[in-house]
């Protein structure tokens, strides 16, 4: 077995396995934030549930933490080695007549993906991370707000112009990546993916959908503001 | 020396298996001490190099190409016969073997062709067994198909490439040797030597083709399996390598070549189209099985398709001369292949030819879509079926059926054969003619055998379709590895033969001296203007039917072309490289000696047999016209110049066949 | 017609190469693309110059041997054919056409457009074949039934010509196709069931070995694939070494 994680095919299941946690976890993480937008009472119950469940906090936070970072280094020592394997380039290449700008372009959708998260995490998980574990707050209230803090503390995040703009970007480049990243995943499972109609329209779906979900989202807060 | 085929004696069916009984082994604690080379790795090349390594021999192996895969068996689309009879159709090992010498025009040994029939059989289980993926029916089992020449359906196939399937199948059995270390493969080497050493073969000269260096291999025996030398016609079917390098220099040193004049023209060739044309692409034989061939039955028709004012769409049936169904009821459309081919030259040569260059027949498959399609129409229930819909359900089931020859025709032609008929002719294709083999396969050099299309034996005078590949695989899976044993007993004591004698030295110095000559000559003429010449030579005298007068022109004019070779030919480049020019120019100066040897063999057999068709001898109805007294297989002896060569004969002598005329009507 | 063409030029795999430019004339339309090398040749030739050394052998699209990136794609631009099936009609007078060799670190150039595919070779034996004797006897072939859907499955995965466009297009030079053809023919079979998961486990090993890069499903094997070779066979050899690996 783990001789398989080392082999090319094995990375490449290892890829699609974090990715299609990834994907789970993009679904679960829309399902609350349009909370947001739909009944921000209950956005703020669940936002503090999953914030202080131990088991969540505990147990699942690491294996995303996990995910997201295999995810990237992975993604980078693929392509390292798959620029290695043409020492030589082609002065002339026709890329676009076999293959879509998606799919030959993962690594920049995916650095842009990157950029993103490092703004979200400086947005919001770093003071989540010192809220609770360096200066020990639990309560998730805050002073001068009543209730819990959650929605207070998104809608604040979108009134920069220039926050939302980034956003928006962002889960462009989301789309772009999960748009050959959905299929992909599928295929490297086995799946023959390139013959399954409906399960490439479930994942042009969910890639255009759930981008276009977020992107409304921050879009809401900023002009509802 | 006088010839001897050393055919064991007994009764036909006996003789192989009683044969083998007795003939000497070698202990397999003995077989590792003993080399063998083997030059070539299609068929015959590869299936014989992976059971030679297999029963435990040292094997090295020789292909001028990247990969054994490259060969060009590759190439053979329509099938693989053997008396398998599943179709319960009344074929079995006398029938093939009948069907075979008829079809050779008795002029195969018949002992050889037997053991080919009744190994046969072999071949199928054997490939199956390696995960050949033949055609098969819904019930699971082999399908077969029949070819043209034979009443019955005993041909294996897997699509339109059953070449490459059956290639695949002994490149992989090599593959499984070459990883366990017990065949050392050489690609991109070229034999151009073979080394003697007290009478016996005992290595070769080789160039490694790409850093140009001179290299000698020694072995206890050496098997050519080199294929054919169809292109000493230039255009041919053979792939652009194919040469008669390794089977010509076995003959300068004594091995003797048979039948050279004995060529196949395969009739379903796609047309030249222009001067430039390097090449030939055969369309599967199958093809015959669904298509029918015609040309206008009026000379103004032809003419006016040609200068592009008519279709052949526009002319209606009794406007059409479906001259094979005309002239040979019984077969039709089926004939040998050289019947077919002589006929269409003859209707081309009339004046019906129907392309540009008026050497072009139709075959048209508008019928069998009709067929196909009333059938389909049956099988799903379709009542008063529109003419669309009948096309469509026919168009299907003869896309299914040659889907990828009709791709293969239109991105060539350019034009849609499912909408308006081929346009075929034929192209030289096979030779049965080769170096000359004992029943052992070994040539008439100790220690040196021939195997597959390079030698001559089992065709005789024209190859059924689906033959060759038979014959390749029998040779290398089931003949020679036990056949070698008998010869190899004896050298058992002998231990690793030296590379540094006299012998590997002069045979190495004669390959660079030429080599050298070839770099240093200040000539003016590119090697491929003189293949053409010798080419265009080659087809107009010595092509799909010869005259005296024509063959003594074509040995003075071959003569000439050589000695005008050797004056001017420019080769660009230097030797210690990767230097195609050169590569062409040794296979080229091979095939300027081949050629008049050719001629002078067409000359000699004063009788029309097979593919050796001589227009002084034929019936008045046209056909071939054997003679009683040239039943025996002409093997040469080179003795200096190629036209004066040493005529050796081998009687052929039927005992389980009566020779008739063969007839097809 | 008159073209332009800009070839690579590199004379030996230690050399460096670079683009040169030459010009024909008096192109046929109907000629292959590499009869139309054939006249550069010839004209090189009766200028002295060294000829363009290119790989090509049956000059009918099977052997697998040509192997030409023409404009940026492998094959050229016309689509189920080989270099050498693919004519000139594709191009326009006056056209400028890019000619390259196949790249990829396990394809090392040996001489202007020959590459060296032995990496190829390496992969099959590493476990591209069944252990069956050739040399004895076997049992009927009709011994036992295969379902005709899976026979022609094994077909179409069996067509490959191991040219190597896949790698050559492929962004990651990965050679997935090709081995994938080879595992799915056999992993089809019952004849190739018995040794699958050592075949499938030693080929991606070598081919690993080799410098092939990953596979990253872009599909552009699959369409530059002379032979049309499908990715569902990269899917199976996927599936065949997840099996292998929890057998």
């Amino acid at each position: 077995m783990g001789g398989f994680f080392k082999s090319s095919v094995g990375r490449k299941v290892a890829m699609a396995l974090s990715a299609f946690f990834l994907m789970f976890f993009l679904l679960q993480h829309f399902a609350i934030n349009i909370l947001s937008v739909l009944n921000p009472d209950l956005f703020n119950e669940v936002s503090h549930f999953m914030g202080t469940n131990p088991l969540i906090q505990f147990a699942l936070q690491p294996v995303l933490i996990f995910g997201v970072v295999f995810h990237f280094i992975m993604g980078f020592v693929l392509e390292i080695k798959n620029k290695k394997a043409r020492n030589v380039a082609y002065v002339k290449n026709n890329g676009a007549a076999n293959s879509t700008w998606m799919s030959r372009n993962m690594i920049y959708s995916g650095v842009a993906i990157l950029a993103f998260i490092v703004l979200h995490f400086i947005d919001f998980w770093f003071p989540e991370i010192n809220t609770k574990f360096i200066k020990g707050d639990w309560s998730g209230t805050i002073e001068g707000v009543e209730g819990f803090r959650y929605y207070e503390e998104l809608t604040h995040k979108f009134v920069s112009p220039i926050r939302v703009g980034a956003y928006v970007l962002a889960f462009v480049f989301l789309a772009l990546h999960l748009l050959h990243g959905f299929t992909s995943a599928f295929q490297s499972m086995g799946a023959t993916a390139g013959r399954k109609k409906t399960l490439q329209n479930i994942g042009k779906a969910y890639s255009i959908l759930i981008p276009l979900g977020f992107i409304f989202i921050a879009l809401y807060h900023h002009f509802n503001h | 020396m006088a010839l001897d085929s050393k055919v064991p004696k007994g009764p036909i069916q006996d003789k192989w298996t009683d044969y083998k009984n007795h003939i000497n082994l070698v202990n397999p604690a003995n077989k590792r001490h003993i080399d063998i080379i083997v030059v070539g790795t299609g068929l015959a090349g590869g299936s014989a190099a992976a059971t030679l390594a297999e029963l435990g021999y040292n094997v090295k192996a020789f292909a001028y190409q990247d990969s054994p895969r490259r060969a060009h068996s590759i190439a053979a689309q329509g099938g693989i016969n053997a008396a398998k009879n599943y179709q319960g159709d009344g074929d079995s090992t006398y029938r093939l073997f009948y069907d075979t010498v008829k079809g050779g025009d008795y002029r195969s040994r018949e002992a050889n062709v037997y053991r080919l029939a009744e190994v046969s059989t072999n071949i199928i289980d054997q490939c199956v067994a390696q995960g050949v993926p033949f055609a098969r029916d819904y019930g699971g089992l082999l399908d077969n198909r029949s070819f043209g020449g034979v009443l019955v359906s005993r041909t294996f196939y897997a699509k339109g490439q059953t070449g490459q399937q059956l290639l695949l199948g002994a490149y992989s059995a090599m593959n499984r040797q070459i990883a366990r270390g017990k065949i050392e493969m050489f690609n991109r080497h070229e034999m151009l030597d073979v080394v003697k050493v007290d009478g016996k073969a005992r290595g070769i000269i080789a160039r490694n083709l790409i850093t140009g260096e001179i290299e000698r291999h020694s072995a206890h025996a050496v098997v050519v399996a080199t294929g054919g030398y169809g292109n000493v016609y230039f255009l041919s079917t053979n792939a652009m390598g194919s040469n008669v390098t390794a089977a010509w220099k076995i003959h300068k040193k004594g091995a003797y070549f048979a039948n050279p004049c004995y060529t196949q023209i395969h009739p379903t060739c796609i047309p030249r189209s222009g001067d430039y044309q390097s090449k030939l692409t055969l369309m599967s034989e199958s093809l015959r099985n669904d298509g029918r061939i015609w040309v206008p039955a009026k000379l103004e028709d032809a003419k006016a398709i040609r200068e592009g004012k008519k279709k052949p769409t526009d002319l209606s049936e009794d406007e059409r001369d479906y001259y094979l169904e005309r002239r040979y009821p019984a077969f039709g459309n089926l004939v040998p292949r050289d019947v077919a081919s002589r006929a269409a030259k003859e209707r081309c040569d009339a004046g019906f030819g129907v392309n540009a260059t008026g050497e072009a027949v139709y075959l048209d498959f508008a019928d069998a879509i009709q067929r196909y399609g009333i059938e389909q129409a049956k099988i799903h229930n379709i009542s008063n079926p529109s003419k669309e819909k009948i096309y469509d359900l026919g168009k299907a089931i003869v896309e299914a059926k040659y889907g990828n020859l009709f791709q293969m025709y239109e991105k060539i032609v350019d034009q849609n054969p499912y909408k308006t008929p081929m346009m075929i002719y034929p192209a030289v294709h096979y030779t049965m003619g080769g170096v000359w083999v004992d029943y052992n396969l070994m040539t008439t050099v100790p220690g040196l055998y021939c195997i597959g299309e390079a030698n001559f034996s089992d065709h005789g005078a024209n190859r059924l379709g689906a033959s060759a590949l038979m014959q390749g695989l029998a040779d290398g899976y089931f003949v020679l590895p036990y056949t070698i044993g008998d010869y190899l007993a004896d050298d058992i004591r002998t231990g690793k033969i030296s590379t540094d004698t006299k012998e590997f030295e002069e045979a190495e110095k004669e390959v660079k001296d030429k080599i050298d000559f070839f770099i240093s000559n200040k000539g003016s003429k590119s090697v491929d203007y003189f293949h053409k010449k010798l080419g265009k030579v080659m087809w107009d005298k010595c092509g799909m039917s010869r005259n005296e007068k024509g063959l003594k022109e074509a040995i003075k004019e071959i003569k000439e072309i050589r000695e005008e070779f050797w004056k001017d030919v420019k080769v660009t480049g230097h030797a210690n490289e990767m230097n195609p020019e050169l590569e062409k120019a040794g296979r080229v100066a091979d095939f300027l000696e081949l050629g008049e040897l050719f001629a002078k063999d067409a000359l000699v057999r004063e009788e029309s047999a097979g593919g050796h068709f001589r227009e002084e001898y034929q019936t008045e109805e046209g056909e071939a016209k054997r003679m009683k007294e040239f039943q025996f297989v002409s093997a040469w002896e080179y003795v200096g110049e190629p036209s004066e060569a040493k005529l050796h004969k081998e009687e052929l002598v039927y005992e389980n066949i009566e020779v008739k005329e063969r007839s097809y009507k | 017609m008159n073209l332009t063409l800009k070839i690579w030029r590199q004379k030996d795999s230690s050399a460096k190469g670079q683009m040169v430019d030459y010009k024909v004339t008096d192109i046929s339309e109907h000629m292959s693309f590499l009869e139309m090398m054939d006249v550069l040749n010839e004209q090189l030739v009766g200028s002295g110059d060294d000829p363009v050394a290119f790989d090509h052998d049956c000059r009918e699209g099977i052997c697998g041997m040509c192997s030409m990136y023409i404009n940026g794609e492998a094959h050229g631009p016309d689509r189920g054919v080989t270099t050498c099936q693919l004519h000139m009609r594709m191009f326009k007078d006056g056209d400028t056409i890019t000619i390259e060799p196949f790249r990829a670190a396990a394809f090392p150039v040996i001489k202007d457009l020959v590459v060296d595919r032995t990496s190829f070779e390496r992969i099959q034996q590493a476990g591209g074949y069944i252990s069956v004797n050739t040399s004895g006897n076997t049992q009927d072939a009709n011994a036992i039934p295969i379902s005709k859907h899976d026979a022609d499955e094994a077909m179409d995965a069996a067509t490959c010509i191991g040219c190597g466009a896949c790698v050559a297009t492929c962004k990651n030079s990965s050679a997935m196709l090709f081995v994938g053809a080879k595992v799915s023919q056999y992993a089809l079979l019952p004849q190739g069931q018995v040794e699958a998961a050592d075949r499938v486990q030693n080929m991606v090993a070598q081919m690993d070995l080799e410098g092939f890069g990953n596979c990253t499903n872009t599909g552009a094997c699959e369409i530059e694939c002379p032979k049309g070779i499908s990715l569902d066979n990269i899917a199976r050899l996927n599936r065949e070494l997840m099996k292998a690996a929890v057998k």
